[in-house]
């Protein structure tokens, strides 16, 4: 069977260094860095104080006006997935409903939403705490008591959960990402969610690729967004034992992906979607071409469903069955793009899978780490990475990880660090792995030739 | 050459019962798994009853593996259950040569339960009544002092993926999906394109699910989706009824094992179906409302009717998603008619979700199980508590009586809130096709 092309004609990030990708790439080659002390909520009694916090995000300016109200219902994950996908449908130049409605183009779609489809990876996104907490504390059976409250459940039933709006639970199912930005753009083609943890915008992409492959669809916005930066999300981490706690002071040198003293990552929110395209329509539209996807891989550790496999293997695995997809040797990367999330065992891993198919190899492969500036935006994370790595190749230049100053000797990788790196990469391997599950997965992405 | 995609293995947990014929025969006579709500107390709540999963044990199924999964929520050791009688109903527990990095996982998994009381205790204790707000340095002290982080760890989607993936050592790709209602159906389907591709030659697919804790039954009263039938919960789910009044939270668990043809036949697999279609759309119309003309759900269908290259009339049997609520039936029928046509009425339509409730995440892996015995046993399971007969659902929905015929293709339906519309088609296995 025929298999068509698929390339990337747009990307869409929402990161806690800039809106839309042009602004976030070029905050990273100017060394910036997103991490700061926490402003949402006052984090002084956690472990971890800082995070990758995206300051402004106007999402009204990325809907139509009639969908305003809508954004009430909108947890903050859906409110970055639904800005990523306005940034990346303008980055492609798409004529979509979205862009019609806000009068920003005049005449008809240029894509048939019927063959118009989504793929979105999402994490398990937390309640609103004021909303919830509020709710229940509505109905404690001691409201004056300093400690133990008490919860009533017969008075949660009979009153308390009235507290509540009616559209409570829309707002944090997975698939709402997925949901509103359908409705936004009106993509009635193929659409999935998938929630795979850090994994989840590389299985996204991948399986989107998959779809155009198959002529399932012409078009397809994927990737994925999320925000842990709630007291929910910050004291799971903390209580994993996953987060720097020694940097509350130097939020700027916190998360030293494959560092030798790299002590843990940092929570962060964000959020990447691209648009794929069968790569007949994007010709046919006259639209630029980044790149090509050429390969994809998945697998998962058999081990352990959170402790990475020291040797890296389920790793490995996806990304040999990506390299084997692409029907490319190793020898012909020239840029990885890897998960990087600052642990001791997540980053030695990751090295040590790299250095398996790579061999001798992986000690001069430019690595373009980029959590260092951004922290880890859980499920947007890959589609971020990924977005930053195609940009590198496009404006031939690497980023620098500006918190990287030793490189760990026993992950014996070539991560730029300290100043940009001129480039003449084509062909990219971008990497993700799920913390919690150890989903793991790999895609391929070739320079755009034109 | 086309790669097919057989099914040579099938395991469920539902509030009807932990294994396949005992389940099936209880479908067939009509019994419902429904009663009042006994995992928390529900007295005050609008609706006070829901489908459980009764006398379950993990241990049970797991034995001596069971220890390393202890900590799983509880969906997750329904999906460990369903995958280990599924596993072993393929007979793959006596394949000796099965390459394990072409074994994948793709479930439609539910996340987990919240720590409730841990979570409520934080939360009210944290709650500043002065100043209407979550005074989170508080609800730090609390939190750290009460939550686990395991427990925590395992509310995670896709936490049942990760434990299938170490229970049966399998490395292939492994996903989650987690689509609404349309979950597990979105999962078996995007597994069929898996194996067709040659990315796997064994995918463990299907969904688990739980929603009966409060948040969950909050949520759902909240948008007003349930039946609060309180005094009949048995006659509670009423699909296609013109009195059904919502649908009735359930939970559970429905595992398969797909496999390559070739795959199958060299290892002497027992193959109990074959997957031909699949089709997945988005409404993209309303966060809360089905499309009106049912547009998501006709173009779901005609997508995995082109899939199988399958005429409508072909269809012997529609397993329908059929909630119980008035809206979504409606729309289903109007959806049906669109892509049937004037053949519509001549088509049996059932809902299983009548006796079994809705087990959300889990329901479209269950239904597919359901279809597949279909097939096998030549009998439709019938629509319970059919009675009064709604203008606005005119076709046959098999009501109240499981129906002898003869049935080769079955086209099941699931669709998700958010307008997540997604259809397989299974048929009986013709080696000649």
């Amino acid at each position: 069977m025929k298999k068509e092309r698929v390339v990337i004609t747009g990307m869409g990030v929402v990161t806690p260094v800039g809106l839309g990708i042009g602004e976030t790439f070029d905050a990273l080659v100017q060394k910036q860095c997103g991490i700061a002390r926490i402003t949402a909520f006052d984090p002084s009694r956690f472990a971890a104080q800082i995070a990758g916090e995206v300051k402004a995000a106007p999402i009204q300016d990325c809907v139509p006006k009639g969908y305003r109200k809508a954004v009430k219902v909108m947890a903050r994950d859906i409110v970055l997935a639904v800005m990523a996908a306005y940034y990346a449908v303008r980055d492609a130049r798409l004529k979509t409903k979205c862009v019609l409605e806000r009068g920003e183009e005049t005449g008809e779609p240029d894509v048939d939403s019927t063959r118009f489809g989504a793929n979105i990876g999402a994490g398990l996104i937390c309640a609103d705490l004021n909303e919830l907490a509020g709710a229940l504390a509505s109905v404690a059976e001691r409201p004056e008591a300093a400690t133990d409250r008490g919860f009533s459940m017969t008075r949660w039933g009979s009153e308390g959960m009235q507290n509540l709006t009616p559209l409570w639970l829309l707002k944090f199912l997975p698939n709402m990402l997925a949901c509103h930005v359908t409705i936004v753009h009106d993509c009635q083609a193929p659409s999935n969610t998938i929630t795979c943890g850090e994994a989840s915008s590389h299985l996204a992409i991948g399986e989107a690729f998959r779809t155009l492959e198959r002529g399932d669809a012409d078009v397809c916005v994927c990737g994925g967004a999320e925000s842990k930066l709630n007291p929910m999300g910050l004291m799971r981490q903390e209580l994993m034992g996953r987060l720097v706690t020694d940097c509350n002071d130097r939020p700027e040198a916190a998360c030293r992906p494959f560092d030798v003293c790299r002590g843990g990552m940092v929570i962060a929110e964000g959020g990447g979607l691209m648009i794929l395209e069968r790569l007949e329509h994007a010709q046919r539209r006259g639209a630029r071409i980044y790149g090509e996807v050429v390969g994809f891989g998945a697998a998962a550790s058999a081990r352990h469903w959170i402790k990475p496999d020291p040797d890296g293997r389920a790793l490995a695995l996806a990304i040999s069955k990506a390299l084997r997809d692409a029907q490319i040797s190793p020898e012909e990367i020239d840029l990885i793009n890897p998960f990087g999330v600052g642990t001791s065992a997540d980053d030695a891993a990751e090295a040590a899978a790299i250095r398996q198919v790579f061999g001798a190899r992986a000690a001069s492969i430019p690595v373009l780490a980029t959590k260092g500036a951004l922290g880890n935006c859980g499920a947007g994370s890959g589609a971020i990475d990924l977005a930053i790595g195609v940009m590198a190749m496009h404006r031939r230049v690497i980023p620098p990880c500006v918190t990287t100053r030793q490189v760990d000797p026993a992950c014996g990788l070539r991560v730029i660090c300290g100043e940009p790196v001129d480039s003449r990469a084509e062909t990219m391997l971008s990497l993700a792995r799920a913390m919690c599950g150890g989903q793991t997965a790999a895609l391929v992405i070739r320079r755009s030739q034109a | 050459m086309n790669r097919r995609v057989v099914i040579t293995g099938m395991g469920w947990i539902t509030p009807l019962g932990h294994d396949i014929e005992g389940v099936w025969a209880a479908i067939l006579r009509g019994e419902s798994g429904i009663a009042a709500t006994t995992l928390f107390d529900a007295r005050t709540f609008p609706t006070r009853f829901s489908a459980e999963v009764k006398d379950f044990s993990l241990e049970r199924f797991l034995g001596a593996e069971y220890s390393r999964h202890r900590d799983v929520a509880r969906q997750t050791g329904f999906a460990l259950a369903a995958a280990t009688l599924a596993w072993r109903d393929a007979a793959l527990d006596l394949a000796p040569t099965l390459d394990r990095t072409q074994v994948g996982v793709y479930l439609g998994g539910g996340e987990g339960p919240m720590d409730f009381d841990n979570f409520t205790a934080a939360a009210v204790d944290g709650w500043n009544y002065a100043e209407n707000v979550l005074d989170t340095r508080r609800w730090a002290e609390v939190a750290r002092a009460r939550f686990r982080e395991v427990t925590e760890a395992e509310q995670e989607p896709h936490m049942a993926a990760a434990h299938l993936a170490c229970a049966f050592g399998v490395e292939g790709p492994n996903f989650n999906a987690l689509t609404a209602c349309a979950a597990s159906t979105q999962a078996i389907g995007e597994a069929t394109n898996i194996i067709r591709r040659g990315d796997a030659e064994v995918m463990i697919s299907g969904g688990c699910h739980s929603m009966i804790h409060p948040f969950g039954v909050t949520g759902f009263n909240r948008l007003t989706a349930l039946s609060t039938r309180n005094d009949s919960p048995t006659t509670a789910s009423r699909p296609f009824d013109r009195t059904r009044d919502g649908f009735v939270l359930g939970e559970g668990a429905g595992v398969l094992i797909l496999e390559e043809l070739a795959h199958a036949q060299a290892r002497g697999a027992r193959i109990l179906a074959e997957v031909t279609g699949y089709g997945s759309t988005a409404d993209a119309f309303r966060i809360t409302d089905i499309h009106e003309d049912g547009r998501g759900g006709i173009a779901a269908m005609r997508r995995a009717l082109a899939d199988a290259r399958r005429r409508p009339e072909e269809v012997d049997y529609i397993s329908a998603h059929g909630t119980g609520t008035q809206e979504n039936d409606k729309i289903e029928t109007l959806a049906i008619r669109g892509v049937f046509g004037p053949h519509a009425p001549k088509v049996p339509i059932s809902s299983v979700k009548s006796m079994l409730g809705h087990l959300i995440a889990a329901a479209g892996a269950c239904e597919l199980i359901t279809c597949v015995l279909a097939i096998r046993d030549g009998v439709i399971p019938p629509t319970m508590n059919y009675s009064t007969p709604d203008p606005l659902c005119d076709l046959d929905y098999v009501p109240n009586q499981a129906r002898k015929a003869r049935v080769r293709v079955c086209l099941s339906n699931s669709f998700g809130f958010g307008g997540q519309n997604d259809t397989l088609i299974v048929e009986a296995f013709d080696a000649a096709r």
